[in-house]
């Protein structure tokens, strides 16, 4: 990029980085949600799409318990449990899989897209989900579209769910040689909104977001499609997209106001936008942003801090509170490293992260206990217990659940991981 | 295959995680794939647990089956018992190891482990959770008094002169309702008898706990959907008798006491001597309930229409104290727990209502829909359908959510459980001066729709709150009507033509001969009658309009239907 004068190149100054450090490989007990949790904000995310679990009882007490706010009285995401009789072929599981379908698209007219959503009991067991959906798209195409994915544990952790139903998509998705952007992975709709305006004053577009709002909206994708990726965790969508001719932008998440700017600028030099065009729209945002950080740098900065594996965000979310807050790394533990994804985040990190891959959730804790971070990023299940030992703790749940992409929500994303400490500030209890 | 949109209970191994949990020195070792530590957060945070549950996961993945997932079992079993130094151990699998037959079990008690090691087969495709917390409890207590069981036959030594009688409280358990609480609201009052518990089991028992169970006189089976089998085991194997009478309620609390004065040979006189129903009684009894139910300000309670859904415990024992102490009606009565049908059956005759057995969400919710309720006594599931349908909701049971495991001390057994009910089914409700002006005024502008009983907050649940998992709404409160949806709902449902799929979904009551019409006027006016009766009202009116063979519901109706029906 740098090959070419006038146009926005933000080199983010490293310290070496960490792109060649070793990584600390664990293969023992994870605490980590498997693909099913990504249903939680995709049938939110598409608003016309059915997320059918076919597995057991536990898939739908997982979802239901990840979910938890149940505020739909029906929401769009629902399980077909297996039961004996499926299981000691006493019912064709085919024949039941088609008979619930047709039940669930009959309730819900509304429904444009059914995603066949497999489970480690179906896989274990065989079901084949691929074949079920080609028999039920023979009868009821064009009105609603079939489509399978896996978000099974033995195959996903958490977030990887979106990884696979968006890389689902990606056959469906028309040709076409335009040259468009296309911001692969969800966002909150308030950010896609911000962003679009960011990208109108730059004169980037089209812009396209994949996953749509509306699954009927698929974006196209070929050879003029580039890709600027706004989560970390769809490697395989992405590595779909590119096989169908499209080419990724590398850029660093647009997480803080570091992260954003180098984010736009990945698009903007494709876009051949004026260095000076692009200094006056987003100087101002980033100066924003900046302010609205500094607010929480006297409570972070210096503070240290522990990863557990858990969303995939740990990496560029370390990158960001690390550069633009001032805090110290303790571990980086990621469920799995995919460094096509973290490519321009790892260089990023201080030399010194240990950065850890795959889990062994008490030796973990072994670690913790003994590095005595400041705060701890972690699942739902190990937040209470770390706190009773006197950890402060972030859940990073909250993390795939808030709007905490973009200028205007750098402070935000920094509020989450000051607000526990802030907390422990005001408590004299 | 059956579609589910929430369930009721988990899987049989989160009840095993629930024994488990409760106890101390128990670890569980399941072999199960990552996703399933999901588990975890049910403990952590709806209980608030301060420690993680002893659960060690084995976690295996794609790539270990056709290899050595075995291996891994035994792996994870032996650094669980160095780490965590058990003093018994269970073993078992959720539904995806069943399917990959590892025989965990097995393979853990042929490893040497210098516990016991109780192996848990739980069948994860035909049963649910309650069921394996019961099957783990039972296997458990067994296996620990497996070689303390007399022979057959044997009678029971008669308890030592001078020695006070014992009871064990057996079934209370982490993520049940209110048991923390309930354990000691039921330890005063056997204390009153002079009898003393002698093994909590499992809710804070260890191994050595369990194995000095028999040295009591007899069970207080306190949750059936848990103990029940233990208890049962318990009297066969021991000759132990347990309790029947779930002590919930005043009426239900003072045949408890009766009952278990009776099983521990003592006088219950001095205390229910104190508990006798009727005015007389008022003066003396432990319970303020019952001077609360009998003031005049709860006059208006009469006939309030209730429709309780829980597990079978709570919801026969509700049903009771709703018919008998609060004087409600009950329209509805049903339970998710099938292995207590038989019980719920039984008990919803009593009220002339026919029991509904389902654990499917949306059949309940249908129920209630065409019950047209006051007020819904149930699960977090019944506060969802009826905060949808706009009704008042009190929750009695499990599944519960965190604002359901409260600080202060809030047991529902006992005489304090019976003012603790009073107060919690009375709060969400509007009261009854209240309700006059309502009537009254009903064009008063503030009295619209989704004006809410004052003494309740006025927030409208927002969107689904970020945060995941536990994140109540701030200043939720069950009677809240302010939904953006419910006005429109209310007209919905006084419309013939019904949109809403729920209500559609309803059970084809109405099927047969074409239903009555409303006229303009006459859903005008039915309008006008506050959203918390109109339910009511448009139900008798289009039942006296059927019967009377009027095919449009005109003002007249309406009032000829009023005076037909009363109240
Ligand atoms: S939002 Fe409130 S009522 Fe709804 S599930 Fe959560 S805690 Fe329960
Ligand atoms: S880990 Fe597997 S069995 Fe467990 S909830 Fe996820 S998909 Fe279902």
């Amino acid at each position: 990029m740098s090959d070419r004068p006038g146009l926005p190149v933000v080199e983010l100054p490293t310290s070496g980085g960490c792109a060649d450090v070793p990584v600390l490989k664990e293969r023992g007990q994870r605490e980590v949600f498997c693909g099913l949790t990504g249903i939680v904000w995709l049938h939110r995310k598409l608003q016309d799409a059915f997320f059918l679990v076919v597995g057991s009882r536990t898939c739908a007490h997982l979802i239901q318990s990840a979910a938890g706010v149940m505020i739909f009285a029906e929401p769009r995401f629902g399980t077909a449990i297996l039961t004996d009789r499926d299981l000691a072929g006493m019912a064709d599981a085919n024949d039941e899989l088609d008979r619930v379908c047709a039940t669930l698209l009959e309730r819900r007219p509304d429904i444009r897209t059914l995603f066949l959503v497999g489970s480690c009991p179906s896989e274990v067991i065989k079901l084949d989900l691929a074949k079920a959906a080609e028999r039920l798209n023979a009868r009821v195409l064009p009105r609603v579209r079939v489509v399978n994915y896996s978000g099974s544990g033995i195959e996903t952790t958490f977030t990887q769910g979106e990884d696979n139903a968006l890389k689902a998509l990606v056959p469906l998705l028309p040709a076409s040689d335009e040259r468009q952007l296309l911001v692969v992975g969800t966002l909150a709709d308030v950010v896609e909104d911000q962003f679009a305006r960011l990208f109108r004053q730059l004169g980037i577009g089209p812009v396209r977001h994949f996953p749509p709002r509306r699954s009927t909206d698929l974006p196209p994708v070929g050879p003029g499609t580039r890709l600027l990726l706004a989560q970390p965790f769809n490697g395989e969508a992405v590595r779909a997209l590119l096989a169908r001719g499209a080419t990724l932008l590398p850029a660093p998440y647009p997480f803080g106001g570091e992260g954003t700017t180098a984010w736009l600028a990945a698009a903007a030099a494709e876009w051949n936008v004026n260095a000076e065009h692009f200094r006056q729209v987003t100087q101002p945002l980033h100066e924003r942003a900046r302010k609205g950080l500094d607010r929480y740098r006297a409570t972070l900065e210096g503070k240290r801090l522990f990863f557990m594996p858990d969303s995939q965000l740990e990496v560029p979310l370390a990158r960001f509170l690390h550069r633009e807050l001032g805090m110290q790394l303790v571990e980086v533990g990621t469920p799995y490293l995919d460094r096509q994804m973290v490519g321009a985040e790892l260089p990023l990190l201080p030399a010194t992260t240990t950065l850890s891959e795959g889990q062994d959730v008490e030796r973990q804790l072994d670690r913790v206990r003994a590095a005595k971070p400041d705060l701890t990023v972690c699942g739902l299940g190990l937040a209470n217990p770390l706190e009773r030992e006197g950890f402060a703790t972030k859940w990073s749940i909250e993390l795939v659940f808030t709007p905490i992409h973009g200028y205007d929500q750098a402070a935000d994303l920094a509020e989450i991981f000051a607000r526990p400490l802030l907390r422990r500030e005001r408590l004299t209890v | 295959m059956q579609l589910t949109l929430w369930t009721y209970e988990g899987p049989p191994h989160v009840g095993a995680m629930r024994i488990a949990t409760s106890m101390r020195d128990v670890h569980y070792v399941l072999h199960a794939p990552q996703g399933d530590t999901y588990a975890d957060l049910l403990f952590t945070m709806i209980e608030r647990q301060d420690a993680r549950p002893p659960v060690t996961y084995t976690t295996f993945q794609a790539r270990d089956l056709g290899g050595d997932t075995a291996n891994l079992v035994t792996t994870a079993v032996r650094d669980a018992f160095e780490r965590f130094k058990p003093k018994a151990l269970l073993v078992g699998e959720s539904c995806t190891a069943e399917l990959i037959q590892d025989q965990p079990g097995s393979l853990a008690q042929g490893m040497g482990i210098p516990v016991p090691v109780v192996p848990l087969e739980l069948p994860a495709y035909s049963k649910k959770e309650n069921w394996g917390a019961a099957e783990t409890l039972y296997h458990l207590v067994k296996a620990l008094l497996a070689d303390r069981v007399p022979k057959p036959g044997t009678p029971r030594p008669a308890r030592p002169e001078g020695r006070r009688p014992r009871a064990n409280l057996l079934g209370p358990t982490v993520l049940g309702f209110r048991c923390r609480d309930d354990v000691r609201e039921v330890t005063q009052l056997l204390g009153q008898l002079g009898i003393d518990v002698h093994v909590v089991a499992p809710l804070g028992a260890s191994p050595d706990d369990v194995v000095r169970i028999p040295e009591a006189d007899f069970n207080v089976d306190l949750y059936p959907e848990v103990s029940r089998t233990t208890a049962g085991w318990l009297q066969r194997a021991f000759g132990m008798p347990y309790t029947k009478t779930i002590p919930m309620g005043t009426g239900a609390t003072r045949d408890f006491i009766a009952e278990v004065a009776q099983l521990a040979g003592v006088d219950a006189a001095p205390v229910l001597g104190r508990e006798r129903p009727g005015v007389a009684g008022l003066a003396s009894s432990q319970s303020r309930a019952p001077w609360y139910q009998r003031s005049v300000d709860s006059t208006y309670l009469t006939g309030k229409r209730v429709f309780i859904f829980a597990d079978a415990t709570h919801a026969i024992a509700a049903a009771r104290i709703a018919a008998q102490e609060m004087g409600f009606t009950v329209v509805g009565l049903g339970t998710y727990s099938r292995e207590f049908a038989r019980e719920v059956r039984e008990a919803a005759r009593q009220y002339g209502v026919e029991a509904l057995i389902t654990d499917d969400y949306l059949e309940v919710e249908a129920a209630i829909a065409a019950a047209t309720p006051e007020l819904v006594l149930g699960t977090q599931m019944e506060r969802h359908i009826a905060k949808r349908l706009g009704v008042a909701c009190a929750v009695i049971s499990v599944p519960i959510h965190v604002q359901d495991v409260p600080a202060r001390y809030s047991p529902v057994y006992g005489f304090e459980g019976a003012n603790v009910l009073f107060d919690t089914w009375v709060h969400p409700l509007v009261m009854g001066l209240e309700e006059h002006l309502l009537q009254m005024f009903r064009e008063d502008f503030e009295f619209h729709d989704g004006a809410v009983p004052s003494h309740l907050a006025a927030v409208a649940p927002s969107a689904p709150a970020a945060g995941g998992a536990v994140s109540a709404p701030a200043g939720e409160a069950e009677g809240v009507r302010t939904l953006a949806s419910v006005p429109q709902l209310q007209v919905t449902v006084a419309m013939p033509a019904v949109t809403d799929p729920a209500a559609a979904a309803a059970p084809a009551a109405s099927a047969g001969p074409v239903p009555p019409v409303w006229t303009p006027e006459g859903e005008q006016e039915l309008r006008k009658i506050p959203f918390f009766v109109r339910g009511k009202a448009k139900r008798n009116t289009e039942a006296y309009a059927a019967q009377h063979g009027i095919a449009r519901i005109g003002v007249d109706t309406l009032y000829d239907a009023k005076a037909h029906f009363g109240r």
